[in-house]
């Protein structure tokens, strides 16, 4: 084991673990609601804003799984730069308009908005069970992202175990006494690492590999004679595929529970805003953290049967032991971030949308118990770790992957919601199930890569699973839609009124 | 009534992005950086830069 690196590392993920219990202190507003605890309190500015939600949408498996897929695949790994680019500007328009509708009626969950909008508590449940899923296999990734970092920093299979449900049962512990604001906090310290740790590497490591040029000659020689051969420029066979997977992720980004869940924090809407032109930059840093898996084909590093280890391994052989174990120490806190609100969203949804849903109409509904909601993340954690340490990582990044295509099936009631109240409840719920189906369908019969080849007659059309299970699903929302009228003219309700939008 | 011509901007990026033909080779070369690279990643500056710009004109028109 690597004991300077180790020794850091440990160190600074401990200052950050106290920091999550001090959080609770922090703004000197004891916690007292359910929304002071989930929510911040809606109390969030700009620049903590900026901190809470990089370290949430950019996480430890992300970190570790992109540059792994550039070092495997190539060039379709840097999909998740466009992704951005395209997922920004629609945000700006949806997540504005949910914080602003949510910040008016007092809502938590996408799940809350539906049920309002839509009248349907069948729908409600369906949006909260889809966020459910995909978030569950989310966080026992991140920590298959922090193994692959324990890996590289030496330790054997047991004292990573022993770590990860250690570092957990902290984080269980700390997100049960303060809630977002924990997250919001060690967001800070995570994104100043990173961010450290990513410059440093793009200009350090090129530097000892003979410059930008060379690196990528490096890489497309490397991939090319790979078993599955991969190129630094995708195919033409391949461009629908990178153009509907950067798509359909953009549009159902902004609807997962633990991104709801932050960006509900806002203190206003215009924090919603001005986030979504300045949290681009983390995207560079994204985009150049893939490149790095370009680095470690360049530099010759060997993963093994582990793609996982490229960022590890390149950052352990050419980083000092002290750089290292902060870089490693970065990425494990960039697990325990997105990990803290992911629990916190899924606690929502139990708490708000599915424990509602079967449970006896409570007394004074707007004053939902905290605590419920504090246990249930407990629960969806310990869940994840469980799933973490004893499954299979492939079981737990197919059902991911999976997941993600699931949550783009969100995108008519959750997003296109949001503007038009066009589509009936039922048809949006039937073109649900089929867009779940399709989904699963897809990803069964394909090996959950996330690609499906369309065959129509001859013509064949490799597309993102997601985006045509959503065709699907709109198309049975639209036809469910225009035929409702043949047996039901009675019009449906919407709670909200055009005003709470403004 | 204007207001909705600005948020039309924001579907530049995404024209720019989406349309994988445009930007799928490696000609020519910034820094070392094929061209897929550089121009998917300066389209980030770009996109980023259109928002706030958006964002700066019709607030403008919010607050009159």
């Amino acid at each position: 084991m690597n004991n300077t690196a180790a020794i850091i590392c440990l160190v600074l993920v401990a200052a950050v673990i106290a920091l999550g219990f001090w959080a609770a202190r922090w703004g000197n507003v004891k916690i007292h609601s359910l929304e002071e605890w989930a929510l911040g309190g809606r109390r969030f500015g700009t620049l903590i804003y900026w901190f809470l939600l990089g370290g949430d949408a950019y996480t430890a498996y992300t970190f570790i799984a992109l540059p792994a897929l550039a070092y495997g695949a190539g060039a379709f790994a840097f999909y998740a730069v466009p992704y951005a680019t395209v997922t920004y500007p629609l945000a700006y328009l949806f997540a504005s308009r949910l914080w602003i509708i949510g910040k008016r009626r007092g809502y938590l969950t996408t799940a809350d908005f539906v049920r309002e909008r839509f009248d349907s508590r069948a729908l409600e449940l369906a949006i909260a069970v889809t966020g459910l899923l995909a978030l569950i296999p989310y966080i026992a990734l991140q920590l298959i992202g922090m193994q692959a970092v324990l890996q590289a920093l030496g330790f054997a299979v047991l004292s990573s175990e022993l770590f990860l449900v250690i570092s957990f049962a902290l984080l269980a512990a700390f997100t049960f006494t303060s809630g977002l604001r924990a997250p919001a906090l060690i967001a800070v310290v995570k994104d100043v690492l990173i961010y450290a740790t990513v410059i440093t590497a793009v200009v350090y490591i090129p530097s000892q590999l003979g410059g930008w040029h060379h690196i990528f000659d490096a890489a497309q020689t490397a991939l090319k004679a790979k078993p599955k051969p991969g190129a630094i420029v995708i195919a033409p066979a391949q461009y629908f595929a990178y153009a509907t997977l950067v798509f359909g992720s953009a549009l159902a980004l902004f609807n997962y529970p633990h991104l709801i869940t932050s960006m509900l924090s806002a203190k206003s809407v215009d924090v919603v805003r001005r986030n979504m032109a300045l949290l681009p930059a983390y995207t560079l840093l994204l985009g150049l953290l893939a490149l790095l898996g370009f680095c470690a084909l360049a530099a010759g590093i060997n993963v093994g049967k582990q793609p996982n280890l490229a960022v590890p391994l390149l950052f352990a052989k050419f980083f000092p032991p002290w750089f290292a174990g902060i870089a490693f120490a970065a990425i494990i806190i960039g697990a325990l971030v997105p990990a803290a609100i992911m629990a916190i969203g899924a606690a929502n949804l139990f708490a708000s949308n599915i424990f509602r849903s079967f449970s006896v109409r409570l007394q004074g509904e707007a004053a939902l118990p905290a605590f419920n909601a504090k246990v249930l993340a407990l629960v969806v954690l310990a869940a994840a770790l469980f799933m973490a340490i004893n499954v299979q990582p492939a079981f737990a990044i197919n059902f991911q992957q999976l997941g993600g295509a699931w949550m783009v099936q969100t995108v008519p009631a959750g997003s296109i919601g949001l503007f038009t109240r066009w589509f009936r409840a039922p048809a949006l719920l039937a073109g649900w199930i089929v867009g779940m189906g399709t989904a699963a369908y897809m990803g069964y019969t394909n090996g959950y890569s996330g690609t499906y080849v369309l065959h129509l007659g001859s013509f064949v059309l490799a597309g993102y699973v997601g985006f045509y299970a959503l065709v699907a699903n709109l198309a049975v929302s639209t036809a469910g839609t225009l035929l409702a009228p043949l047996w039901s003219a009675a019009p449906e309700r919407d709670l909200t009124a055009a005003a709470d939008y403004a | 009534m204007e207001k909705r011509w600005w948020y039309l901007l924001l579907a530049i990026p995404l024209v720019a992005t989406l349309i994988p033909p445009i930007y799928a080779r490696t000609q020519p070369e910034l820094f070392g950086f094929p061209f897929f690279y550089w121009y998917q990643l300066l389209w980030v500056l770009l996109a980023s830069g259109i928002t706030w710009l958006v964002f700066n004109r019709t607030r403008e028109m919010r607050d009159e």
